[in-house]
């Protein structure tokens, strides 16, 4: 805080403080609460637990396959967003952040109408080639990507638009054509946006539950990510399930210490 | 905006009273695992036209929350579960009286989708490679079912999916996203003709057998009893099988 802002201020009042200090002991509390409650003794060899390990092992394969297809599909559109007027774009926009506010299991129903074995598109890809979606690795990666993608593309635009679009002006007058301008100006500019929003979709994807539970099962090794595993070890063995959740929670932490400069540091 | 709140205390206040007028009415709690949701509901009617003067409350839920949940002194005057071990973590906190009769029996039976798209005649058609069949999660009662009756069965071939309840795999099954599924009978009857049953050999090893017992804590003792012998009569009894329950004796 800056010392004289405060001096002249005065003091920050009692009726602001109390409510803060209450939302600090809400958000840290169950945290402070997990971290008690592990089996600190057994946890070396919990941790290397094959159940453990394969969650683990699929989470992070699957979150990173979905990061990428994220920024495949994802930069194209943050980039059409950011970048080409068109009709409808407020709309496009708007349609682009529903799977943000929509509940995950809504998701996963609406993935099975989808890519189900009976789904709108599910059903035909079954009847051509044979191929049934649900209950395979590839369903667990569609259903995170459908949850992480609106992170991505959101924060990208939003990093993109940070330009100043005199840059793409210039290069446009020096010959180059709107390719070469989006590779070679817009996107090593915007590229600490868009690695932070590729993190962030990362982390979504990482931690997606109610869609992947519903669309593409709960078998360890293929379809068991750690959210799944969590749910599944609450159900006979408490204390895995804490186990798992430090795990996550780690990671979780690790994510935020890369995002760090962009959020809790100076430099905008 | 004071008018609004006072009015709407006023009917809190004054539903309250009528509540109050009907002192004589006694409330039965009772717990319940969430497989008994119809049989219960069909015998509270029962039970309230025998009785009259009683208002029976059901609360649904896991076996193993409701037991936490009697462990924790939660009010009960009834408490029902699906397997005899998490009645067992009752009895061993010493909440609830005496030793729980065993009133019903559940099985599992195999479920395919109306259509039976993989064209399952019998429980062994699970060995084929083309079936994707789902089941519980070990750590749930119906999972371990499913395992020793898998196991007892010679099926080589592992589930596509481990659900962490049962109506988890039956949705699976009658949304047609499954082959088949392992559910109890119970659940196979509540689903109507959404599914089709199918009987496992050897499925009287892996029986649930369903413990009832009163509470230490229930206000209303006597009452709870009536509700157990009700559960027990032969009406009860009709009732629960028309739902699928086996019979204990």
């Amino acid at each position: 805080m800056n010392r004289s802002e405060s001096a002249t201020l005065g003091r920050a009042p009692l009726r602001l403080l109390i409510p803060a200090g209450l939302a600090l002991v809400l958000l840290l509390a169950p945290l402070t609460a997990l971290v008690s409650r592990a089996p600190w003794a057994s946890l070396p060899e919990r941790l290397v637990a094959p159940e453990v390990l394969d969650a683990l092992r699929l989470s992070i394969l699957t979150a990173t396959v979905a990061s990428v297809l994220c920024l495949l599909l994802g930069l194209p559109l943050a980039w059409l967003l950011a970048r080409v007027e068109f009709r409808g774009a407020s709309l496009v926009r708007a349609l682009v952040a529903v799977p943000l506010v929509l509940p995950p299991v809504v998701a996963g129903v609406a993935l099975l109408a989808a890519f189900g074995r009976n789904g709108v598109l599910g059903g035909p890809l079954r009847d051509c080639c044979g191929v049934s979606i649900p209950f395979t690795t590839a369903a667990v990666v569609l259903a995170q990507t459908f949850v992480a993608l609106p992170f991505v593309v959101i924060s990208i635009e939003g990093a993109l638009r940070a330009i100043d679009r005199q840059y793409d002006d210039v290069a446009a007058v020096l010959g180059a054509d709107r390719w070469t301008i989006f590779r070679r100006v817009s996107v090593p500019i915007a590229l600490p946006g868009i690695m932070a929003g590729l993190v962030l979709g990362w982390a979504r994807a990482l931690g997606e539950f109610g869609a992947t539970i519903t669309f593409a099962g709960n078998y360890p090794g293929t379809t068991q990510t750690m959210p799944l595993a969590v749910y599944t070890a609450l159900q006979a063995d408490p204390d895995a399930a804490v186990v798992l959740s430090l795990i996550l929670l780690v990671v979780s932490i690790a994510v935020l210490a890369l995002l760090r400069e962009r959020w809790l540091g100076g430099a905008r | 905006m004071r008018t609004v709140v006072a009015l709407l205390v006023c009917l809190t206040l004054a539903s309250c009273t009528t509540g109050a007028d009907g002192s004589d009415q006694e409330t039965l709690t009772v717990l319940a695992a969430a497989s008994l949701t119809e049989s219960f509901t069909e015998l509270e009617q029962e039970f309230e036209a025998d009785l009259g003067s009683v208002d029976v409350r059901l609360a649904f839920d896991s076996s193993a929350t409701l037991a936490q949940q009697v462990i924790e002194g939660a009010p009960a005057d009834v408490l029902a579960t699906a397997d005899e071990r998490t009645m067992r973590t009752a009895v061993d906190a010493d909440v609830v009286d005496g030793s729980p009769e065993i009133f019903a029996t559940n099985e599992l039976v195999l479920v395919v989708p109306a259509e039976n798209p993989a064209g399952i005649e019998q429980f062994t058609d699970l060995d084929d490679p083309d079936v994707d069949y789902v089941a519980c999660a070990e750590s749930a009662p119906c999972g371990a079912a499913a395992r020793t009756l898998l196991e007892a069965n010679r099926i080589g071939s592992e589930p596509k999916s481990l659900e962490v309840d049962v109506k988890a795999v039956l949705s699976k099954v009658a949304l047609d996203e499954a082959d088949a599924g392992l559910v109890y009978a119970t659940d196979a009857v509540a689903a109507g003709d959404r599914v089709k049953a199918i009987s496992v050999p050897q499925s009287d090893t892996a029986v649930n057998r369903y413990p009832i017992a009163v509470p230490t804590g229930s206000g209303h003792p006597e009452l709870a009893e009536e509700w157990i012998e009700l559960v027990l009569s032969d009406r009860g009894q009709a009732l629960l099988g028309d739902n699928g329950f086996g019979s204990p004796g």
